[in-house]
């Protein structure tokens, strides 16, 4: 790519656009992914990890994404932990739902403007919730 | 190649005829993680509890255990693809783009790997 390499004229970026529903739809998705993709699957991997190796090694992970116990590392990390669990399960909520609205508009429906920035606005609507729905069960049960 | 017009660069090259194979698969691991996280997340849930015999005997039993390794493939594919597409969006450089090459087509199969592993450990009673 030879060619590219003098500065060309660049298409207008995030902060040249008035921001609406379907873009912050569409930022969220990249976002939730590749998050679910690094922090979520590196969290189930030392999970499964921990849990195949013995009870030791699952108290550690606890220790470290939950309770807390066990000295002041694992204390600053398990408040990190409790942010990260939550917000994974939000960016699964999140990443689902415009996923879904991504298979919809496969098919090519939904490209009103209307009906566009309706089921965007949607989808955070229900990440939002189903997140306080999930943690409202596991938490006061 | 020579450094002609951008035509003249891909003229002769021809399709590489897998134009659909990347997108089709992203949407078919996507229908497959709606399934497979949503049982994960309904199951973890019902848990009574989260000490350590409950959560390996419940990954332990046969439809949680088939469905941890079909996760290990499902999403680690579908990451990998997400990954891709991101990283195809923002690397540039010849350097860095031979690295994150080298990231998605290595990390994920290692990590599938070691996860279906610690799946199989439980599963079949091993220390």
């Amino acid at each position: 790519m030879a060619q590219a390499r003098k500065a060309r004229p660049i298409s207008p970026h995030l902060q040249i656009w008035r921001w609406g529903p379907a873009m912050l739809v569409s930022i969220l998705h990249r976002v939730t992914g590749n998050g679910l993709a690094f922090a979520g699957l590196g969290l189930l991997l030392w999970w499964i990890g921990a849990l195949a190796s013995g009870p030791e090694s699952y108290e550690t992970f606890l220790n470290y994404t939950w309770t807390g116990e066990g000295g002041g590392l694992q204390a600053a990390t398990a408040f990190l932990g409790k942010v990260v669990l939550v917000g994974l399960t939000w960016a699964f909520f999140q990443h689902a739902a415009s996923g879904i609205r991504h298979l919809i508009l496969d098919i090519g429906a939904g490209y009103e403007l209307e009906s566009n920035s309706r089921w965007s606005v949607v989808t955070i609507a229900f990440s939002v919730i189903a997140t306080i729905a999930l943690w409202a069960f596991l938490l006061l049960r | 190649m020579g450094n002609g017009t951008s035509l003249g660069r891909v003229r002769g090259l021809g399709s590489s005829h897998q134009g659909t194979h990347h997108w089709l698969t992203s949407r078919l691991t996507a229908v497959g993680n709606l399934v497979l996280i949503t049982f994960l997340i309904v199951s973890l849930a019902l848990l009574p509890d989260y000490a350590y015999a409950t959560v390996r005997g419940w990954v332990a039993r046969p439809l949680p255990s088939i469905a941890l390794i079909l996760i290990m493939i499902n999403t680690f594919t579908h990451a990998r693809m997400g990954v891709q597409v991101m990283l195809e969006d923002y690397v540039h450089e010849e350097g860095t783009k031979i690295a994150a090459w080298l990231l998605v087509n290595i990390v994920p199969f290692v990590g599938a790997a070691f996860g279906i592993l610690s799946v199989l450990r439980i599963a079949l009673g091993g220390a």
